[in-house]
């Protein structure tokens, strides 16, 4: 048992009851439940956790420079693993701090277990130094949540929440304990503080008809497409959604979140979906007579507008949780249960089936799209983001873990870099938070640390959590860092090119000379401007021992394309101009 | 339409604010919401009315159910049921005009449970238009309503072979 001896080479034995301060409870069951690394930040109300952390030597605490931070990194570290991300913040503005983070990883339904101190359960409710109802604040953001005011109760909410976070639709739970909690003691008892069993949702069910429907849909259908999404990841269904498709010949879509489950070298793999989407995907999804949605939620920048989504095609959705089903697109068969669980019972039912008439049709339509795609153009001494990504890809020969922001270098990391792994492409989907990239990508480079790791990150969002570079630097992390820097914040100032008649109102941007940001952190850096420069300066990065930054000083009025306006129907997009790279006016073919 | 959902919750802090705020962020307003205990031990019931479509519904429940503190939810639409609501309702009332409430009172069968020199407290329980019809007929009347206090819908789902309501209120059947 790895946890048992984790937990006891920090001299607690998780097999014998004994007293310990709540404090202690803690870290022995965060040890039990197999944690070896939290990443946090201290404070008054949680210094009791912190003075009881020596005595674990087996958990390594990462100090952030912002508690936003720890939960990205954790979320950047639970992505990357496939384990429940933790991190510790104090009451107050360090609980808040937590926030977005919590409620990024709600959105893209990433398990974490954020354990928060607060003010002394005598003076809760009183508007205390540093006391904040973080308990109500992230009620809407969290799986669940828990206010623990005594010791022994420390171990089961722990435990409790770990296997919150972990069942059905992973997701952030958080654990709010008091200061006298954690100086109080108690026996800790880790087999006795076993949660019940997981309670299934009871209206997850599997119809043994809506199978059968589904498998003759799946038999008869002359245009399908599987949707793959985040979902494949989270259930570890990759093979499964793999065997679905090569047998039925049928082609995959990804999602933003789901880029990684399918191989994008894959024949059958069409590649991103939705508003970025190149066109052939979602032409073919539009004309589409059968969808399969494997662990996806047809958000609205996968769909666009509803009223016209894939309206000739019957609708299969596979997904764990029933309150998604009917949502946003109402479906003909629901299967509502694990995907591999349900992909197991499905396969049998499903035979082999030749797709060449509608792969050849998907295939005819890409036409000139590879003509527009920007990394084809001759150099004409302006440097793309594409192109630079594209590099990065090709170099690392598609098996770096690539951590990105939010906005336009985001969309063209989904586009131009290839995944062909799960876990290897770390983005913040639902929540779409800027400075997300540079903590997550120390939680991912933490959890994986044979891994080649990149960010990738605008110069907007980079500045928002750019303290994290000395958390790197203290750490002594290997992270490679590449900013696509465009002097704007570029999707934004893309949308108000496209739609607010160029009133590019706030989105020009200042930044700090970057390399030497990264200097006096003792992080070495180069700029990049030229397109012949981009290679050898990948090859640098990779090959110095510490964490590097290279500031890619990229064309700054570059959109990213194709775009389907919000509103819009799937087929109808805003396509880069043929002629030149750069948009005259916003065309709509 | 208008669903009634039963919930059957544990017994714990902050659980009536989990299940409220789901209502919320749904932006769907609570026509009526009872809470008290059931015959689970540790468990409370709630009875919660809303307006909502059938795929709101839906996810209403659903949702409802990924609450770690949310045992049980049922959605009873139209299937058979029984709901009551109890009113407390304090009118001014003097001796001159006592006896007119009284009457009043004895046709809604309601009772008078408080009674002062310038007011009384009339309890009814009933379906809430019973309850309606009694407050209704009350303000048109000499006495003066000072306060209503009514406690939200109670719902139980009926056997599915039931034809009637056994109650001394057989007209308040089928509501």
């Amino acid at each position: 048992m790895a946890t048992n001896a984790n937990a006891q080479a920090s001299n607690i034995d998780l097999t014998t009851p004994a007293r310990l301060t709540g404090a202690e409870i803690m870290w022995a069951t965060l040890a039990g439940e197999g944690v070896t690394q939290v990443f946090g930040y201290p404070g008054g109300a949680i210094l009791p956790v912190y003075d009881a952390l020596r005595k674990f030597p087996n958990i390594h605490h990462t100090l952030v420079r912002h508690e936003q931070g720890a939960a990205h990194a954790a979320d950047g570290y639970s992505r990357a693993s496939g384990k429940v991300g933790v991190c510790i913040a104090t009451s107050g503005p360090g609980a808040t701090n937590l926030v977005t983070g919590i409620a990024n990883a709600m959105l893209d339904s990433i398990p974490m277990v954020c354990i928060t101190g607060n003010v002394s359960s005598k003076v809760l409710g009183t508007d205390a130094f540093q006391e904040v109802d973080i308990t109500g604040i992230t009620l809407p953001v969290t799986k669940h949540n828990f206010l623990i005011t005594h010791a022994e109760d420390i171990a089961p909410a722990i435990r409790y929440a770990f296997q919150i976070a972990k069942s059905a639709r992973p997701g952030p739970v958080l654990v709010d304990i008091t200061k006298d909690a954690q100086q109080a003691t108690a026996i800790f008892d880790f087999e006795a503080a076993k949660p019940r069993p997981v309670r299934l949702h009871p209206m997850r069910k599997v119809e043994e008809a809506d199978l059968a429907k589904a498998a003759e849909l799946i038999r008869n259908a002359k245009r399908p497409v599987i949707l793959a999404g985040h979902g494949i990841i989270e259930s570890g269904a990759e093979e499964a959604v793999r065997t679905l498709a090569e047998r039925t010949q049928i082609p995959v879509a990804l999602t933003l979140l789901g880029l990684g489950a399918f191989p994008a070298s894959h024949p059958l793999s069409l590649g991103l979906m939705g508003m970025h989407g190149e066109s052939w995907v979602n032409h073919a999804i539009q004309e589409a007579d059968l969808l399969i949605a494997c662990g996806m939620r047809f958000d609205d920048r996968v769909t666009g507008t509803t009223l016209t989504y894939a309206t000739n095609a019957k609708k299969i959705h596979i997904e764990v949780d029933p309150s998604e089903i009917n949502k946003n697109i109402n479906v003909d068969i629901p299967l509502t249960g694990d995907l591999r669980e349900v992909l197991e019972l499905l396969l049998p039912r499903i035979p082999s089936h030749d797709g060449a008439a509608w792969l050849k049709t998907i295939n005819d339509s890409k036409g000139a799209s590879a003509v527009r795609d920007i990394k084809n153009l001759p150099d004409d001494g302006h440097l793309y983001a594409a192109q630079v990504i594209n590099d990065i890809w090709r170099i690392t020969k598609g098996n770096a873990i690539v951590v990105t922001d939010v906005g336009q270098h985001q969309m063209w990391a989904a586009q131009y870099y290839h995944h062909e792994q799960p876990r290897t492409l770390i983005t913040s989907g639902g929540l779409g938070t800027m400075g997300f990239a540079l903590p997550a990508a120390i939680g991912a480079k933490t959890a994986c640390p044979e891994k080649e790791v990149w960010v990738i990150a605008g110069d907007g969002g980079f500045q928002m959590t750019s303290s994290e570079l000395c958390t790197i630097a203290q750490e002594k992390i290997k992270i490679n860092i590449a900013i696509i820097n465009n002097g704007f914040l570029g999707m934004v100032r893309q949308w108000q090119e496209f739609f607010y008649d160029r009133n590019y109102e706030a989105t020009p941007l200042l930044s700090p000379d970057f390399v030497k940001l990264a200097a006096a952190h003792g992080i070495e850096g180069v700029a990049v401007h030229t397109r012949a420069e981009v290679a050898s300066a990948i090859e640098q990065a990779r090959s110095a021992p510490g964490a590097f930054l290279l500031n890619f000083m990229v064309e700054q009025e570059d959109s990213v394309y194709p775009m389907i306006p919000v509103g819009s129907a799937l087929h109808e997009m805003i396509r880069r101009p043929g002629r030149s790279p750069l948009v005259q006016s916003p065309e709509d073919e | 339409m208008l669903h009634t959902f039963i919930a059957y919750v544990e017994d714990k802090p902050g659980v009536l604010t989990r299940v409220a705020s789901l209502f919320r962020r749904l932006n769907i307003n609570i026509h009526s919401l009872t809470v008290g205990h059931s015959e689970r031990e540790e468990q409370s019931r709630m009875t919660m009315v809303c307006e909502a479509s059938a795929e709101a519904a839906h996810r209403i429940r659903a949702s409802l159910y990924k609450l770690e503190d949310v045992v049980d939810v049922d959605d009873i639409a139209q299937a058979p049921s029984v709901t009551r609501e109890l009113a407390l309702i304090k009118v001014a009332a003097t001796p001159h005009t006592r006896s007119q409430i009284f009457e009043l009172v004895e046709v809604f069968r309601a009772r008078i449970v408080d009674l002062a020199s310038e007011s009384m407290i009339i309890e009814m329980t009933g379906v809430e238009s019973k309850i309606e019809g009694l407050i209704q007929i009350l303000s048109e009347s000499d006495g003066r309503i000072l306060e209503i206090c009514r406690s939200g819908k109670m719902t139980m789902r009926a056997a599915e072979d039931d034809q009637s309501e056994t109650g001394d209120d057989p007209e308040e059947s089928f509501q």
